[in-house]
């Protein structure tokens, strides 16, 4: 065998590992995923029906429904998207068409960072102190979205920053050189065309907010209320913590379980919902920017 | 005369990239900037529409007059200068909108919303650049689907649409197939009745067929401008010659 074949051999061997080690490693991401969807629904399903969904919860939750534990989270995630996502993108449009290279841009994007390590534990002891106790809110749907949007605002911003930095500057060049001033120019050009990627932020942060139970722990869940609330100052349950209760501290562990799985499976497929939703509306709008 | 520059500099930070450039260019005509690569001919195309302002650590001395005003006046808006000095980029850039909204762009941020005005200067300026035809039925179609050539000329078309006195081109062909080559330059020949344009080319021979003046820049500084003919068959700077030539660059 010549030379330049033999290695060239060598080299096709280690390729073919490579690709088949990565090729396994990402089918058992894949495998793993669907072994824990498939393990929930198995065991949630049977707890699923039209009254498990639209009733309350009774007989210290190991009977009835999870209705006001649905519309509490639902609550929860539309508060803190109305929160997060106008001062996300605001933000992040700022950082990134408007400051300028320097220290205060530096510091700013630095703290984001740092919002984004924090544990979620941490934004609950934080929201029960400031919106709960020092502003008076009380444990509430406005305390509980205000601190979930706080632990989702780095994500909307990060996201929204990589969305702007991903137009091509020579787009904005052209609509400066037309005498565009830079508000137009951000928001006839940069903002359309960033906007699937920034409704991607939202995605994933309505995956976030939807399953946290340390931040409403102390802000807005309620333990068990078998009522829909009324308005932004009362308490809801939500699916998370509702989980969290039944599977560790309600009145019959065991014979909660079925309750405890169905819960799970509802959760799992809210989240799996509004990321459909939002990624139809990703698509529709992608759509647009091409031929708006 | 339509545009004077005196004595001037620019630097990026600390970078010198223009030295005491002193030029006089008329109305309607073409003036074709030459020269090697990082010479400064786009930057000095910039200094006409003012967008090197956008760049951080920018300085400019000197003076720019056009129809007699300093542009970097206190007084000069930027925006409405832009209006009168259009500016067509080395890669075509439409938007990401459809073929008419591309150029009616400029009129719509500039405040224009009359429907029946923006329909007539979307036309109109179509066929200036020679595009009407082209694309006459698929108005509402993204400007993506044109080709590049067509999308350079779809970008003259939103330059012409506000009415620039002045279009600054920096290699406007230099993206192009031949045969989009050559309808730019016919384009250019056409659009010389009623505009003063400056174009930055790599492409001597275009030089040579376009533009009615020539500067050859060389490192910052305006070495030699005058006639094209001159510049091409009789320039006085040996290093003009040796450019020209083909001996460096
Ligand atoms: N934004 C910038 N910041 C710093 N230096 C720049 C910038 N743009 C251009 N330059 C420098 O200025 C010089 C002239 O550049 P340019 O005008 O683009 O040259 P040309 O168009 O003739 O190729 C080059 O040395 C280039 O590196
Ligand atoms: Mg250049």
């Amino acid at each position: 065998m010549a030379e330049g074949e033999k290695i060239s051999s060598n080299k096709m061997l280690k390729q073919a590992i490579a690709f088949n080690l990565f090729r396994i490693l990402s089918f058992s991401v894949v495998a793993i995923l669907i072994i824990i969807l498939s393990f929930i629904t198995i065991k949630g399903f049977r707890a699923i029906s039209w009254e498990f969904l639209t009733a309350m919860p009774e007989d210290g939750m190991t009977k009835g429904g999870i209705y006001p534990a649905i519309i509490g989270t639902f609550y929860l995630i539309a508060g803190s998207m109305l929160f997060a996502f106008p001062i996300g993108v605001l933000s992040a449009i700022y950082i990134n068409e408007y400051a300028k290279d320097g220290f205060f841009k530096r510091f700013v994007k630095l703290m984001t960072n740092n919002l984004a390590g924090i544990p979620s534990i941490v934004f609950g002891l934080f929201g029960m102190s400031l919106f709960v106790n020092t502003l008076g809110f009380g444990d509430s749907i406005l305390a509980g979205s205000l601190t979930l949007g706080l632990l989702t605002l780095p994500v909307v911003i990060r996201t929204t920053e990589e969305a702007l930095k991903a137009v091509d500057h020579s787009f904005r060049l052209g609509s400066y050189a037309l005498g565009a001033t830079k508000l137009q120019t951000i928001r006839r050009v940069v903002l359309p065309m960033s906007l699937p990627n920034i409704i991607t932020g939202l995605i994933l942060s309505i995956g976030r907010v939807s399953g946290e139970t340390a931040p409403i722990l102390f802000t807005v869940a309620a333990y068990f209320l078998p009522k829909l609330p009324t308005s932004i100052f009362d308490q809801v349950m939500a699916l998370p913590y509702h989980l969290y209760v039944i599977s560790t501290s309600g009145t019959n562990i065991e014979e909660s379980r079925p309750i405890a799985y169905g819960t799970a499976l509802v959760l799992i497929a809210i989240v799996l919902i509004v990321n459909l939703l939002a990624n139809g509306l990703r698509r529709y709008f992608g759509n647009k920017v091409k031929m708006n | 005369m339509k545009i004077r520059t005196h004595q001037v500099n620019l630097y990026y930070s600390d970078f010198h990239a223009l030295k005491g450039i002193t030029m006089e260019i008329s109305a309607n005509t073409v003036t074709a900037l030459i020269g090697p690569s990082g010479c400064g001919k786009s930057t000095f195309l910039r200094v006409f529409n003012r967008m090197n302002d956008l760049i951080d650590g920018v300085k400019i001395t000197g003076d720019i007059f056009i129809d007699g005003q300093e542009i970097y006046d206190r007084k000069t808006n930027i925006d409405d200068l832009r209006k009168n000095v259009g500016m067509v980029f080395q890669k075509p850039n439409p938007f990401p909108k459809s073929i008419f909204e591309n150029v009616a762009y400029g009129l719509r941020v500039n405040g224009i919303n009359d429907k029946k005005f923006i329909e007539e200067r979307v036309e109109r300026s179509l066929h200036q650049s020679a595009l009407w035809d082209e694309v006459k039925d698929k108005m509402k179609k993204s400007a993506f689907e044109l080709s590049g050539g067509q999308q350079q000329r779809l970008c003259i078309a939103r330059a012409l649409a506000i009415e620039p006195s002045i279009i600054l081109m920096d290699e406007p062909a230099s993206a192009l197939d031949p045969i989009s080559t050559a309808k730019i330059e016919e384009l250019i020949y056409e659009l010389k009745k009623n505009y003063t344009i400056i174009i930055v080319t790599h492409n001597m021979q275009q030089a040579g067929r376009v533009s009615d003046k020539t500067g050859f820049f060389y490192l910052g500084e305006l070495i030699e401008y005058d006639d094209t003919k001159i510049i091409f068959t009789n320039p006085k700077n040996p290093r003009t010659q040796n450019y020209i030539t083909g001996r460096f660059g």
